[in-house]
């Protein structure tokens, strides 16, 4: 399938405004049936300053939304409105909960001549509908994370706690959403795993295994290096928002201190006579001092019978991260942390050192990295590991691609054409400004690759993709 | 066996040579050479009876009784008998003439003389502790050079002073050592006895070796079993054992403790033979460390007044709760002869039960058992390789490397170890897990290939306990190493595990070897595309079954597939041989026939149409 991409907007002195968030809010209809009783549905409403009546109004209207299209398809209700300013998301995690997303179209200022007012345009079809919906999923599942289900806030507090719950998390939380800079890696929600040679993975199974069974409290987990996934005791989908929280919020929060130098992580431990670089993410920022609150954040995990309240704690050693969890119910003393800096810190310290050098290895023969004339992204539905080679390092503040967005968009574009067909499908796509946009679906796996030859014709790029696959998937299976 | 466990950890074997014990009338000589006794009956008068190690190669003569005999011998293969009745001659009964070879002169105070490896060892000097040793070999004899045993104290004035009978030769881990029985002094400043090693190289300079601390003093005995110092204590009834290779970290080099906390032998009960025998009556047991025994290198001991010949054995079960550091126990372990099936009881212990080892244990032992498992393959491969390369030249032919019991291989971990292991109910299957990737790294640290059965004992136990996440997991990095019939086991769990699937493909794409495989696979999920357009991409579109791929794409009801597929194979078939035609050999006649009802006659591809 060939597509020619809609050309790409350009303009002198027009302003271009992203999308953004108008408002967010969660409410349940089955709280404030009758007339008048209506305020008692809105369980958090973002902006909270918005005057009473116009809340009652939005959700009333989205309620109405949601039960209209329900007579269409009572399984499916709408998961989106589109309107000419802005776009809605519609998501209901849990029964007769419903949450909604607000989010403004982006649009373009263009100044007019003769000091008239200049005219606002709407891009109404920038906004993809997947990616939008994937961010209000995962809105739902870190809170879930730390705080378990709406339902659980219910069972132990009523409607009092749930609200006090919803606030307290989605006040910060909301900050941190960058609407603008979410794309295709939002939809996917995926996982980047560290390659890493299997002697030195066999080392690090050898390490969890020996501190759990050495501080039998711990019941999983999970370990990482440079921000990449090696290792996770917990299942799948839990993993997924962990390594969310811990790559987008929990590292980049604790990296800069360490890039900018201070609060040096380097401490002669005085017991043993071992120098270790490890450290708590999580809990004490210094064992030492006599004042260290021994409190870890809590995570709710999926279990066989519903889920488990767990304590995370997160520590680090240079590159090397261990995330251990422990059963919520217990309470985590000093005793037990110095345990665990003393047993974990030289052995962390140590595999940390091991990974480093077995990677810089394999980096040597694998020869230095060219700078290649694709750019891409992979995804595997099956195991989530993402590999995306547009996107620059990920820090609290912002996601930076290294594309244009509306080759981005192109890619947004190219996925739901493949969430529609169960079959395998290849989509060549020549954009406007010389690039070639390729996507490619197999199996479970899907590829997307952005090319910049100017001249290349479909056959060329074919073959160009195929070159592709053969140097960086030739181990896996993978249909041509 | 009412008694207590007493953990006996030697033992007198239990078929030793009997023979008339001494007495007044009856004299027993003993050769070390060939290991015979001789019951000498009235100077031979009365009957010579010869008894070998073992029970058939019995000898019993007469001679004329001249006088008493102090010595008697047969030549190896009992050609030649030689009796010494005074201290300066010896007869032959057979007429023989002797030449001599060669002569040497030097005071000796006495000899000893190692039959192993035919090395003599002379006394010299006055006070005897300058020991001087002569190699035979092919009818020669060399002159060895000389030592000095270190005297606890120096006699003023110079007498004697080293005893033959605190000296012994004997092989241990294949190389000759003089040990030397050094008694405690007052004067010396040595509160207890030692065992003192001197190395006896063929070629260089003796040197003292090792030093094994008695801790007691009184009278000793020494004898070798399965490279094992021993040394017998009379006065305690108790025997040590001292293994020289086993290093002693609280030591200084090449000092060494007893491995073991002093054990008297294993009580003996001597069976009543002949016609005699009442069954009722209880064996007799008999009294160990008696001072009528003989210890002889390596490993008898003979009591004459009782007409016995025992062979000194170790019994290495009893071992494994005397010595509690593992990894120590190993090594130990690992060195015996009938070893393996005690360090597989050994394994077995620290995985399940209340002397459950901790994971570092477990490891350690795994490294210990995988580091001799490597050194054999190694040995083995380069043999092979040597082999294959023809009669190598100038160099002595290679031999075989020999397979000892120490080498536990992952079929003998598997069978009597591990299988049984994982099925236990009451071990955690966490445990179960970590031990079967401890033994996995292990392997592969040393480069062993991990055979196929250990993956599937792996992916087994986690199925059982539902974690294929971690299954997953494994596969993706590669610790369960690419094979066919781990690719099939994937395969097979796709119903509880639909990933396993894509993990099943991958595996079979990355051998290579497996395209016929992944055809089948995908037809089988109905991919009659996807198989077509993969079985071009490895270039084995024209030799594949067509009839395979129209019989996928006709159970599919897709029309317009089996179109695509039919007209696919039409145009192989003109491409290889000018025909759009099926051969007759293909078997495609009733897709042929399908083919037309659907489409008509005329969608058929012409030969005449190219």
């Amino acid at each position: 399938m060939l597509m020619i991409s809609p050309r790409m907007a350009s303009g002198m002195q027009e302003k271009q405004y992203t999308p953004s968030l108008l408002s967010f809010f969660i409410y349940n209809p089955t709280f404030g049936p009758r007339e008048g009783e209506e305020e008692k549905k809105i369980l958090f409403y973002h902006p909270s300053d918005i005057e009473k009546n116009e809340k009652i109004r939005n959700v009333g209207l989205c309620e109405a939304i949601v039960q209209f299209t329900r007579t269409f398809c009572p399984t499916k209700p709408a998961k989106s409105l589109h309107t000419q300013k802005n776009r809605q998301f519609f998501f209901e995690p849990e029964d007769n909960f419903w949450i909604v997303m607000v989010v403004r179209n982006p649009m373009i200022e263009k100044p007019n001549k003769d000091g008239k007012p200049p005219t606002i345009e709407y891009q109404e079809e920038e906004i993809l509908d997947t990616v939008y919906g994937a961010v209000v999923r995962q809105c739902y599942s870190m809170y879930k994370l730390f705080n378990g289900t709406f339902g659980r806030a219910m069972e132990a507090g009523g409607v009092e706690l749930l609200t006090q719950k919803l606030e307290k998390f989605f006040y910060r939380y909301l900050q941190t959403l960058h609407l603008q800079s979410c794309d295709l890696l939002d939809v996917f929600g995926g996982i980047s795993f560290f390659p890493l040679d299997k002697m030195t993975y066999l080392k690090i199974q050898s390490f969890v295994n020996r501190v759990e069974e050495s501080l039998s409290l711990i019941k999983y987990t999970a370990f990482l290096y440079n921000d990449q996934l090696i290792w996770s005791g917990l299942e799948q989908d839990d993993m997924r928002i962990l390594y969310k929280y811990l790559t987008t919020s929990l590292f980049p929060r604790h990296s800069e201190p360490e890039l900018a130098g201070r609060d040096s992580p380097l401490r002669p431990e005085v017991a043993g006579n071992l120098l270790h670089y490890g450290r708590f993410l999580t809990g004490p920022t210094n064992l030492k001092d006599p004042e260290a609150k021994f409190r870890f954040p809590k995570i709710f995990v999926t279990a066989e019978d519903g889920y488990e309240e767990l304590h995370l704690i997160v520590y680090k050693a240079m590159s090397a991260a261990a995330c251990f969890m422990i059963n919520a119910s217990v309470e985590l003393t000093r005793d037990f942390c110095e345990q665990l800096d003393s047993l974990v810190g030289p052995q962390l310290t140590l595999l940390a050192s091991d990974i480093c050098e077995q990677f810089t290895i394999n980096r040597r023969i694998s020869g230095p990295e060219k700078e290649p004339q694709f750019k891409f992204i992979y995804f595997n539905h099956m195991n989530l590991a993402e590999k995306s080679t547009i996107h620059m390092r990920k820090t609290a503040s912002v996601c930076l691609t290294s594309v244009h967005p509306d080759l981005m968009k192109i890619l947004g574009d190219i996925n739901c054409d493949f969430a529609r067909v169960d079959e395998d499908e290849e989509i060549i796509v020549k954009a406007m400004t010389d690039y070639w946009v390729v996507g490619k679906k197999s199996d479970q796996r899907e590829l997307y690759v952005i090319l910049n030859q100017k001249n290349a014709n479909l056959i060329e790029v074919n073959e160009e993709v195929k070159r592709l696959c053969a140097t960086q998937f030739n181990n896996i299976f993978f249909l041509d | 066996m009412n008694e207590p466990p007493q953990q006996h950890y030697l033992e007198l074997s239990e078929n030793p040579v009997q023979f008339e014990h001494a007495s007044s009338v009856n004299n027993v000589f003993f050769d070390e050479a060939n290991k015979q006794v001789f019951a000498v009956r009235s100077g031979g008068a009365t009957g010579v009876v010869v008894k070998g190690p073992d029970d058939k190669s019995s000898v019993a003569f007469r001679m004329d009784d001249k006088g008493e005999v102090k010595c008697i011998k047969f030549s190896i293969g009992n050609k030649i008998l030689a009796v010494q009745r005074t201290s300066k001659s010896v007869v032959f009964p057979d007429k023989r003439s002797l030449k001599l070879l060669k002569s040497q002169s030097i005071n000796v105070n006495w000899y000893q003389y190692c039959p192993e490896t035919a090395v003599i060892l002379l006394s010299t000097t006055v006070q005897g502790n300058v020991l001087q040793p002569f190699a035979f070999r092919n009818g020669t004899m060399s002159k060895m050079s000389k030592f000095e045993i270190e005297l606890p104290v120096i006699p003023k004035p110079a007498k004697l002073s080293l005893s033959e009978r605190d000296i012994a030769m004997a092989t241990i881990y294949g190389q000759l050592y003089v040990m030397y029985l050094k008694h405690h002094s007052r004067t010396a400043n040595s509160p207890s006895a030692e065992v003192v090693l001197y190395h006896l190289p063929r070629e260089g300079a003796c040197k003292k070796s090792h030093v094994l601390k008695l801790n007691t003093t009184g009278k000793f005995a020494l004898n070798i079993v399965d490279n094992l110092v021993v040394v017998h204590h009379q006065s305690s009834q108790t025997s040590l054992i001292f293994d020289i290779k086993l290093k002693e970290p609280d030591c200084a080099v090449n000092t060494h403790q007893p491995v073991l906390p002093a054990r008297s032998i294993h009580p003996y009960r001597m069976p009543l033979a002949g016609p005699a025998v009442v069954p009722s009556q209880p064996p007799m047991p008999c009294q160990l460390y008696s001072s009528s025994w003989s210890v002889f290198q390596p490993d008898i001991i003979i009591s004459a007044s009782e007409g016995y010949l025992w062979y000194l054995q170790v019994k290495l079960p009893p071992t494994v709760n005397l010595l509690q550091d593992k990894g120590k126990l190993m090594d130990f372990l690992l060195r015996r002869r009938d070893c393996k099936m005690v360090i597989l009881s050994v394994c077995s212990q620290i995985l399940e039960g209340g002397d459950k080892g901790s994971l570092p244990v477990v490891a350690t032992v795994f490294d210990k058992l995988n580091q001799v498992y490597k050194e054999y393959l190694e040995a083995e491969q380069s043999y092979t390789v040597a082999m294959e390369s023809g009669p190598s030249r100038g160099s002595a032919a290679q031999k075989r490397p020999v397979r000892t019991q120490a080498v536990i291989d992952q079929s003998d971990m598997y069978t009597h170890v591990l299988s049984s292991f994982t099925e236990r109910k009451e071990v955690s299957h966490k445990f179960v897990i970590a031990v079967l990737m401890e033994y996995i790294r292990s392997l592969n640290q040393h480069q062993i290939t991990v055979q196929h059965y250990l993956y599937e004992l792996v992916i087994k136990t986690l199925v059982q306990h539902n974690l294929f996440y971690m299954l997953h997991q494994f596969l993706q990095y590669h610790v369960l190493s690419d094979s066919k019939p781990l690719a099939c086991l994937l395969l097979s769990l796709e119903s509880t595990y639909p990933p396993a699937h894509q993990l099943s493909l991958d595996m079979l794409k990355r051998l290579s070897t497996a395209n016929d495989e992944i055809v089948e696979v995908l037809l089988s999920k109905q991919q009659v595309l996807g198989a077509l357009r993969f079985i071009r991409s490895v270039g084995g579109h024209d030799n594949v079954s067509a009839r395979k791929f129209l019989d996928a794409a006709r159970q599919t009801g897709d029309q317009m597939l089996f179109y695509t597929v039919f007209r696919s194979f039409q145009q192989r078939n003109q491409r290889l041989r000018g025909s759009p035609a099926f051969n007759p050999g293909e078997h495609c006649e009733e897709h042929v026939v399908h083919f037309k009802q659907l489409f008509g006659e005329q969608a058929l591809m012409k030969a005449s149409t190219v």
